[in-house]
């Protein structure tokens, strides 16, 4: 036994979470300033020499700096990506530094609406001044210079995450050698808005919500499990739900209760779902992180021209989704790839046959990886020329 | 389409015809372009800029792998996410018999090559042409190894045939060049009857 335990610990990769102060207010796109700025950040693997390794990896609506490893050799759970990234892995933290950071306006580490307002010693909720996507990398960019990295290698990321890859490179050019937006868009599509309104909605419908001013001891539990439920069910498809649920009972024993508490695999799924994710994420944080993505919008600066918008990338594109994805369904990746074509920028895509959905891209790690990996070796080929 | 555009180059002439019509530092497109293997050693040899389309995700990632820059798209739809004169050379070898409309994508590809090479494999071979009359029955070889039933290849045509669809479209043939089966002569001095396949260098008429 003591032998298997000692295994075990030999194997674990350990990650950290680190924080980094910025050292000025942060002027955001909305026109106000967040003071006294936290990055929550993790890395993995070692920076080389000539800083020419570092690949900044985003993390999706859900998602914190926890990208890969495990912060104690007995956690149950390593990070959101931990399949895809660490020593000898797709993302090869052997070959690689991964950078991931907490977005801010989130609620793991960096600051968002449970922080201390400096101005007023209380937690802001809901006078956290709205954040946007373009905010989130604004930031982002200070602790890659924090951490001395003139030029990333890359920066992937997924969904929400992809959203942050396209605004690094079309608000900072010059500071990276390739990108991978994975399952995303270059806008949110109206679908798309009205998903986080409805969950919104039932947060507000919470009476715990308090129009966010809660207490730790009463969190509007129940309408943010429901906005979770909601959209997880957004994340999957229906060939997946039919494959991973069917029609099944809960209780497998039983015949219908013929009442409204859950009789099927599916409903008690999603309230599993729903519930673990109260454990771990904001309510008031829900709100700003869906408003950031609602209000994304790359062709916004340029007129609504998405061509204009790209005219000044310089990095390499690697664009996929997912054909299941019906969240950020294949037109919208195409709308990058055709605009980028027409630029004349290098770009490859592919859109991976999945039934996952919009979650594919956490769970095609072969086929996604194969691709990350093998497009990653080349451009850092090709880094110095 | 990808198990024959993954086979060494040495038994692809017409591969070889192309490469040597590609210039050193040029922008080079290919349609249905496998694994990309060939545009790597166009991208080594000729320091082009390439871009590969190609529809088999399989392939896709092995392109990636390669250092080759690829889309993900089906040949049968149009090219218009490529712009117009977008490229020196566009590149469709031993593709077209194997789209539903070859007529619109012979226009496509001169639209956005400056110049097209175009590879036909030869329908009107003597070895085709005795085989149906004689066995009376569709050709096979090792070109065409399908049953007729199971072939991706639903268009094939002469040599003949392929100039004649030139002629109706509009479109130039700048240069023919016969790839040869076992004999080089008869095939540059009657390519269609003995010429196996035939590199078609194309572009559009001026208007």
């Amino acid at each position: 036994m003591k032998i298997e335990t000692q295994q075990i610990n030999e194997t674990v990769f350990i990650t950290e979470p680190k924080d980094f102060r910025l050292p000025e207010p942060l002027l955001l796109d909305c026109g106000r300033v967040l003071k006294e700025v936290n990055i929550r950040y993790e890395t993995a693997g070692t920076l080389n020499a000539d800083r020419s390794n570092a690949v900044l990896v985003t993390h999706a609506l859900s998602g914190d700096a926890h990208v890969c490893g495990r912060h104690k050799p007995d956690d149950r759970k390593p990070g959101w990506w931990d399949e895809m990234i660490g020593p000898g892995k797709m993302v090869d933290t052997n070959k690689y530094f991964v950078i991931c950071s907490n977005v801010i306006g989130g609620c793991s580490g960096s600051t968002g609406p449970q922080s201390i307002d400096p101005d007023t010693g209380k937690p802001y909720n809901m006078s956290f001044p709205v954040t946007t996507v373009a905010d989130m990398v604004r930031a982002q960019k200070q602790l890659i210079d924090h951490l001395g990295i003139k030029k990333l290698l890359a920066v992937l990321g997924g969904s929400m995450g992809g959203m942050q890859v396209l605004q690094w490179a079309v608000d900072y050019p010059d500071m990276m050698q390739a990108v991978i937006p994975i399952a995303t868009a270059c806008q949110f599509s109206p679908q798309n808005i009205a998903f986080d309104w409805v969950a919104r909605e039932a947060i507000k419908a919470d009476p715990n919500w308090k129009g966010g001013d809660y207490t730790e001891d009463a969190v509007p539990a129940r309408g943010l499990a429901a906005a979770r439920m909601l959209a997880h069910i957004t994340y999957l498809s229906e060939e997946a739900m039919s494959r991973k649920f069917g029609r099944s009972l809960q209780d497998k024993s039983a015949r219908y209760d013929y009442d409204f508490d859950f009789d099927f695999a599916v409903e008690s799924y999603l309230q599993y779902q729903g519930k673990r994710f109260v454990e771990r994420f904001d309510a008031n944080s829900y709100f700003y992180i869906t408003r950031a993505t609602d209000y994304f919008d790359l062709t916004a600066a340029a007129g609504g021209d998405l061509e204009a918008a790209l005219e000044k990338v310089k990095a390499a594109f690697l664009v996929v989704s997912f054909s299941s994805d019906w969240l950020f369904p294949t037109s919208q990746s195409k709308r990058i790839v055709d605009a980028l074509l027409k630029n004349g920028k290098e770009v490859s895509f592919c859109e991976i046959t999945s039934g996952y959905g919009h979650d594919a891209f956490l769970l095609e790690v072969d086929t996604l990886g194969r691709m990350v990996r093998d497009f990653l070796h080349y451009q850092q080929e090709v880094y110095h020329e | 389409m990808n198990e024959k555009r993954n086979m060494d180059f040495n038994s692809r002439r017409d591969l070889e015809i192309i490469s040597a019509l590609a210039e050193p530092g040029s922008r080079i497109l290919d349609l249905g372009c496998g694994d990309g293997s060939f545009l790597r050693k166009l991208k080594d040899e000729k320091k082009a800029s390439v871009l590969g389309v190609e529809i088999d995700q399989d392939s896709i990632v092995r392109c990636v792998g390669n250092g080759v820059p690829v889309i993900q798209g089906d040949l049968n739809d149009h090219l218009d996410y490529l712009p117009d004169k977008s490229f020196d050379l566009a590149i469709l070898s031993h593709t077209l018999q194997e789209t539903r409309r070859p007529d619109r994508l012979l226009q496509d590809i001169v639209r956005v090559g400056k110049r097209a090479a175009v590879s036909v494999i030869n329908f009107g071979h003597w070895r085709c042409r005795l085989q149906v009359a004689f066995k009376g029955k569709m050709p096979r070889s090792s070109q065409m190894p399908f049953q007729w039933y199971d072939t991706p290849n639903i268009h094939f045509c002469t040599l003949k045939d392929f100039r004649v669809l030139c002629a109706d479209l509009g479109i130039r043939i700048v240069a023919e060049y016969p790839v040869s089966g076992r004999y080089p002569g008869l095939s540059r001095r009657h390519p269609n009857l003995f010429a196996i396949g035939c590199v078609f260098v194309l572009e559009a008429a001026c208007r």
